[in-house]
């Protein structure tokens, strides 16, 4: 016999609910594809959102915070210019992919394709009883991408995935393999309207073959109004190396998981995370990254400016497996709190199994450095500037580290409109 | 051009007083120096007329061009033509050295009603003062100060001293940490800024320092005041016999 009852759905689990009675007509997918998505939709509905009892979710109650749930209906979004000249776009306008024609040594794909033959089936499979990202993409997703690159392949021109989102709902996915020493650059990008509240999520799966490298780039630009749950899952090969990178300036409630798996001997993992925070907004980045063999390789970066009553959340879990000796993992977690009501939690998790590792996290908390203010207001720089660029050197360090110069420049300048608009 | 009259000042934190009573004035087109033993209080004098708010002034007063610079902070202070070269340039990561320099030049002449100058003018004026200072470009490249050497530091601290333009430079403690050909660089670049109208006041302990650059006044500084004041002679004679004679005499 059940002894415990269960809640009844909130109006916002009731909402998803609703909301997949009223699309389901027009979801892509075949009979196993259909099977997949209402067996999904009931884990949603039979365990409800993860609150914060859930461990994965303790500091981001969805319960509590996923509140409104728009309608599919939407605006009118449209394509913007590519963050850098010349990039090769893959548009989603409002969840639709376009018929793009793949350059040499990629082969391209919308999700819609993958999903009406079938062939994604397999992928709609959650990572586990919490993954609330996968079941809900799993049930709606509706459209994306799918590329691979040849081996041997570098791809010259930046990639840019390019998601514009008028409120509504967006359910995409995009999965991308790069064979051996295949190299290239993506910027997955997800904008949203100001003032029209939307909700999307994403799921994008990387795998990376032997001595593949690979940048990707996720740069969340919602609206204010904005709800997002992301997810990504990397698998590395061996000697691959994938630059992963996080920016995040926008949203009312962002989730983005990264899942990193080093799966092959002398992989190298380098993230570098910048969330940038104001009004009232909740931002969640949680890791889990698996060093699973010997001989592999990761350094973590998060850096964060709080402002407003802003709330941001790291979750950084590391796994070394007992085999994988000879690991080699730095995390850090920098946050810059230019305000008193705004607040950042940090979580650094280890879980070592192997006994000949290196293994580091440290979380710092930080105002602007005194005497860096005095040596900039010496040289003339007013107050007011000399702040701003501090904090905007405080994140641009991370993205210094980038190689390509104009897309350096696209995202410095990026940030330091963000940092204009909201400092 | 400076006028320093009977400046008490303390370190804010803590009430220490550091400046007990100091009288100095710089002439336009002179060269003063300030030596003294350590914890005579040279440094302090340096962040205090660059407007430091670590430290208090409790009495007396800065008068420069004739005007009271006690309410200006670091900023007006430096966009009216005062300049510190640091003793310790700060790192800043992040912070990049030519993005530095142009908002640095661009907002003293938007303080001083100029119009800002443009990328190509800007350019060019760094390349030209950097090569006269032996700085290589790619040390440009770098964020401000992070991974240069010593002596590299104290260049940069010129280079930006150049290409300010300031009326009153104070120079703290350049020497330290320069080897002999650094030293000569850097004066070379400090002479070639003296003119009639800007005043240099170099702070250091040693006499080295003085032999390139040639003061026209020396002062003495202990606990806080001016003992005594002379002129090059008076900085052989401290590096032949010390300070224990003069500071005797003043007791």
């Amino acid at each position: 016999m059940n002894m415990q009852t269960k809640p009844p759905h909130t109006a916002a689990e009731k909402a998803i609910l609703d909301s997949f009675t009223e699309i389901m007509g027009q979801l892509p997918g075949d009979a196993p594809v259909t099977a997949a998505r209402d067996k999904l939709l009931s884990a949603i509905s039979a365990d409800g959102l993860p609150t914060r009892r859930i461990e994965s979710w303790h500091y981001t109650d969805l319960r509590n915070l996923l509140r409104d749930i728009p309608s599919q209906a939407s605006g009118a979004a449209q394509r913007v210019e590519p963050l850098v000249r010349g990039s090769l776009l893959l548009p989603v306008v409002q969840g639709q992919s376009a018929d793009i024609r793949a350059p040499e040594g990629m082969e391209l794909t919308s999700y819609m394709e993958l999903l009406a033959s079938g062939e994604a089936v397999k992928n709609l499979v959650p990572r586990g009883s919490d993954d609330l990202i996968g079941q809900l993409n799993g049930a709606f997703v509706m459209d994306g991408y799918s590329f691979s690159v040849a081996a041997d392949q570098a791809i010259e021109e930046i990639i840019e995935i390019q998601s514009t989102q008028s409120g509504g709902q967006v359910h995409s996915r995009f999965a991308a393999s790069f064979g051996a020493k295949a190299t290239a650059t993506i910027i997955d990008r997800h904008l949203g309207d100001v003032g029209q509240a939307g909700l999307s999520s994403s799921i994008t799966t990387l795998d990376l073959a032997d001595g593949a490298d690979v940048t990707w780039i996720i740069l969340q630009g919602c609206g204010d109004d904005d709800q997002r749950l992301a997810q990504l899952n990397a698998r590395l090969g061996a000697d691959a190396k994938l630059k992963l990178y996080v920016i995040n300036a926008g949203g009312k409630l962002v989730r983005q998981e990264l899942h990193v798996e080093a799966a092959g001997e002398g992989s190298h993992l380098d993230l570098r995370c910048v969330n940038l925070l104001a009004g009232d907004s909740h931002t969640d980045v949680t890791l889990t990254l698996g060093h699973n063999v010997p001989n592999t390789t990761s350094s973590e970066i998060v850096r964060n400016v709080v402002l407003n009553r802003a709330r941001g959340v790291f979750q950084g879990q590391i796994r070394v497996a007992q085999v994988a000796q000879k690991t080699d993992a730095q995390m850090a977690c920098n946050t810059l709190l230019l305000s008193d009501d705004g607040e950042f939690s940090a979580k650094p998790e280890l879980e070592i199994f192997a006994d000949d590792v290196i293994c580091a996290h440290g979380a710092t908390v930080i105002d602007i450095d005194h005497n860096h203010l005095f040596y900039l207001m010496a040289r003339g720089i007013s107050e007011k500037s000399a702040r701003g660029l501090l904090v905007n050197g405080f994140v641009d360090e991370l993205i210094d580290e980038l190689e390509n110069e104009d897309l350096v420049e696209a995202l410095e300048t990026l940030i330091e409109q963000w940092l204009a608009d909201h400092g | 051009m400076l006028e320093i009259k009977n400046l008490h000042a303390r370190i804010a934190e803590d009430g220490t007083e550091i400046i007990r009573g100091l009288n100095l004035t710089v002439k336009a087109g002179e060269v003063a120096a300030i030596m003294g033993p350590n914890g005579s209080g040279k440094s302090t004098l340096s962040y205090i007329l660059a407007g430091r708010d670590d430290y208090e002034v409790t009495e007396g007063d800065i008068l420069y061009n004739g005007e009271s610079i006690l309410e200006l902070d670091p900023s007006e202070r430096a966009a009216k033509g005062i300049f510190l070269a640091f003793q310790y340039p700060v790192e800043i990561p992040g912070v990049a050295t030519m993005q530095f320099l142009k908002v640095a030049m661009n907002e003293q002449r938007k303080a001083r009603g100029e119009e800002e100058l443009k990328t190509p003018e800007f350019i060019k004026l760094v390349k030209e003062a950097a090569a006269s200072l032996q700085i290589n470009p790619d040390m440009l490249k770098r964020p401000l100060n992070v991974g240069f050497s010593g002596g590299e530091k104290k260049r940069a601290e010129i280079l930006q001293m150049k290409l300010l333009g300031p009326q009153l430079c104070v120079l703290d403690e350049t020497d330290s940490g320069l080897d002999i050909d650094a030293l000569k660089i850097v004066s070379d670049g400090v002479n070639a800024l003296r003119s009639p109208d800007r005043a240099v006041i170099v702070i250091t302990h040693y006499q080295r320092l003085l032999e390139h650059i040639v003061p026209d006044t020396v002062h003495v500084l202990y606990k806080g005041q001016v003992i005594k004041t002379g002129d090059k002679d008076l900085a052989l004679d401290l590096e032949a016999n010390g300070y224990a004679g003069i500071i005797e005499a003043a007791a």
